[in-house]
């Protein structure tokens, strides 16, 4: 039997001085599953990212990736998932092809792999013409490709996804959303959140809302929708928060 | 592969930061340059350059004008004249015209009051030894031989060793004529010239020995002392590079994704050390190019290499390393860069004022001589004083080094402790 990509396991959390956001959370997501996380500002999306990429210590409780906890710190278990961050997440100074040499081996590959990968890389995210220019000189839209190209440089089993399409126009949102579909299919879990809801119906096959760092609702999208009589995620949102979704 | 891939990194970013390299290369050069012209300048105020000095000589007698001349032939003045009916302010227009800092005025009764001085001395002399001599008054004329006019600006130093010089020359004529008066009352006849040369020659013999390790001959100039201070100062002052790129990697998005990745960020750290090393060697080596090559043409006095260019590599080396880990610790502790650019240029410059670099140790008060080792820079400036100046091997520095090293090794262990506090490593 597979491990579960991901097991959250009684998860207590709270940023210094201030209340508890986390308290005995529990969540299960299986390999091979595109699973979205979707809360309105401030329920504890990022937060929850960064506990499982290991960016933040947790109080008690435990995360496994993959089977491995992440609590014993070891930095081997970084190399079983990716991160692209919401913030651009690289060199500007660097070109996208010197931004992948150094990622690349960061990330335990050798010289011949990050050559091998990089060049899959830039064909598939049209990234050839530009991929020896300095990444400041790029568009919003490029720099987010080459955010993700270094996500994924060491074709990670699990890939974190923070806002991956924000401030992209819907060309380049939709070149990306049709690679991550990709890997998926592939067998990279994909753990995505973001406020594109529209987006989200089209990429998640599993979602997990969040609010005052509780899952309110933790299904397919499907059997959210139907158990809700709801027609979209958006409705869903709104009826099961109360609240209008901010919309970018 | 990834501390070879990071220095990769580091390397490609520092190239494309054109300013940054300028501060580190250019600037040093620069101030090497100007602070060595400007200190050979004043080296040769006491040694080649002449001061001007500005004569107004209201005594139109003998001794007047032999005083002039002692001055002029003494190597230290150059004799400039205004008219002897000037009166104060004409003397001070003049020296503010002509930009001379110092101005003197032979009162008319000088002739007259160092001969009843000589007089008065050769009476009592004679009166000492059993003779009978003049009884002169002295007091017939109560005036100072000399007035003196300086401008405030000059150093106290410069100002009583000209006083020094001008009393040392009056001494000498105003001797020269009693003992001229004490060979007429004696022997009824003047002083013969050949006697006169023999006893008024300065014939005071005093060897000058600079301190040396070696038996070489050490050159002391303001390009030995200069190169090695602010080649020291460069170097330091990648401070304001390394720093600055450490807090804009901390603050910087990549530093989140460097912190998920499965590499210790020591190896970050480890990367900018060894490339910021580099940098401090190029900078050395870069200004004992320009002191060797570069000074002779502009005419500035040449670098000499110590000979032990071993022990010159191996102290360059542990002073970059010093002044890699000082702005290492910097760049950890700084939240900001402009936290990071503030206080490491202004530390950087109370170091090296506190080291000795800006003002000689010797000088400096009793309590900074205890707080100057405390500097880094200090320890740094006496292991190349050590190599340059007094012509030792690196056994001769080996106190400075050694404590250097444990300097180096204390700022690490803070900047480590500081890193693991923060949870980066």
């Amino acid at each position: 039997m597979k491990a579960p990509a991901i097991k959250i396991e009684h998860l207590d959390f709270h940023y210094k001085d201030q209340t508890q956001l986390f308290n005995d959370l529990n969540l299960n997501i299986e390999q091979g599953e595109r699973f979205g996380l979707f809360g309105p500002n401030g329920a504890g999306k990022t937060t929850l990212m960064s506990l499982m990429t290991g960016l933040f210590s947790f109080t008690s409780g435990n995360i496994q990736l993959l089977g491995n906890s992440i609590k014993t710190k070891n930095k081997s278990v970084n190399k079983l998932f990716g991160f692209v961050p919401q913030d651009f997440s690289f060199y500007e100074e660097l070109t996208p092809k010197e931004n992948l040499q150094f990622f690349g081996a960061w990330s335990g590959l050798n010289k011949k792999e990050i050559e091998k990968r990089s060049a899959e890389l830039f064909d598939i995210l049209s990234l050839n013409v530009v991929k020896n220019k300095p990444v400041h000189k790029f568009s919003g839209g490029m720099k987010r490709k080459v955010n993700l190209a270094i996500g994924v440089i060491h074709q990670p089993q699990l890939l974190f996804l923070d806002e991956p399409t924000v401030g992209v126009d819907v060309q380049t949102r939709h070149e990306i959303i049709n690679y991550l579909k990709q890997l998926n299919a592939n067998g990279t879990t994909l753990i995505y959140t973001s406020h594109q809801l529209s987006e989200a119906e089209e990429l998640c096959n599993k979602i997990a809302l969040i609010d005052n760092g509780k899952i309110i609702a933790f299904n397919t999208l499907d059997n959210l929708l139907a158990k809700h009589k709801q027609n979209s995620l958006e409705d869903l949102f709104i009826h099961l928060t109360g609240r209008r979704f901010d919309i970018e | 592969m990834k501390l070879l891939a990071t220095i990769q990194k580091d390397v490609r970013i520092l190239l494309r930061d054109k300013m940054g390299l300028l501060l580190m290369f250019a600037m040093p050069v620069l101030l090497v340059v100007i602070v060595t012209s400007i200190q050979s300048s004043t080296f040769d105020v006491v040694g080649k350059n002449k001061i001007e000095l500005l004569v107004c000589n209201k005594d139109s007698g003998r001794l007047s004008k032999e005083f002039i001349h002692a001055l002029d032939t003494s190597g230290i003045f150059k004799i400039l004249y205004i008219n002897q009916t000037s009166n104060e302010k004409n003397i001070a227009d003049e020296m503010h015209a002509k930009d001379i800092v110092i101005g003197v005025v032979i009162n008319s009764s000088f002739t007259q009051q160092i001969e009843i001085k000589a007089k008065s001395n050769a009476g009592k002399a004679l009166t000492s030894f059993g003779l009978e001599g003049d009884t002169v008054t002295e007091n017939i004329i109560n005036s100072n031989y000399l007035d003196l006019y300086y401008n405030p600006i000059i150093q106290q130093s410069l100002k009583l060793s000209i006083q020094g010089a001008l009393n040392s020359t009056i001494q000498i004529i105003q001797s020269k004529e009693t003992l001229k008066d004490l060979y007429f009352s004696i022997n009824e006849k003047s002083l013969p010239d050949s006697l006169q040369q023999q006893l008024f020659t300065n014939n005071t013999n005093i060897k000058e020995i600079p301190l040396s390790n070696n038996n070489e001959k050490v050159i002391l100039n303001a390009t030995q002392h200069n190169v090695p201070a602010w080649t020291i100062f460069a170097m330091f002052f990648v401070v304001m590079s390394l720093g600055s790129s450490i807090v804009r990697e901390k603050n910087s998005g990549s530093f989140v994704r460097l912190k998920t990745l499965p590499t210790n960020y020591f190896i970050a750290l480890l990367s900018k050390q060894i490339v910021y090393l580099k940098v401090t060697f190029l900078q050395a080596f870069l200004i004992f190019i320009i002191g060797i090559y570069l000074f002779p043409f502009i005419g500035l006095p040449t670098l000499h290499l110590p000979h032990d260019i071993l022990g010159l590599i191996i102290v360059t080396l542990i002073c970059g390393w010093c002044a890699v880990s000082y702005a290492m610790c910097v760049g950890i502790f700084a939240n900001t860069q402009e936290q990071a650019n503030a206080f490491g240029a202004v530390s950087i410059v109370i170091l090296s004022i506190i080291g000795g670099l800006m003002v000689p140790s010797f000088i400096m008060p009793a309590s900074f001589k205890s707080i100057m080792s405390i500097s880094p820079l200090h320890w740094c400036l006496q292991a190349y004083y050590g190599l340059f100046l007094e012509g030792g091997s690196l056994k001769d520095v080996s106190t400075n080094i050694l404590s250097l090293l444990t300097i180096t090794i204390v700022l690490q262990a803070i900047a480590l402790l500081e890193l693991k506090r923060k949870k980066f490593i």
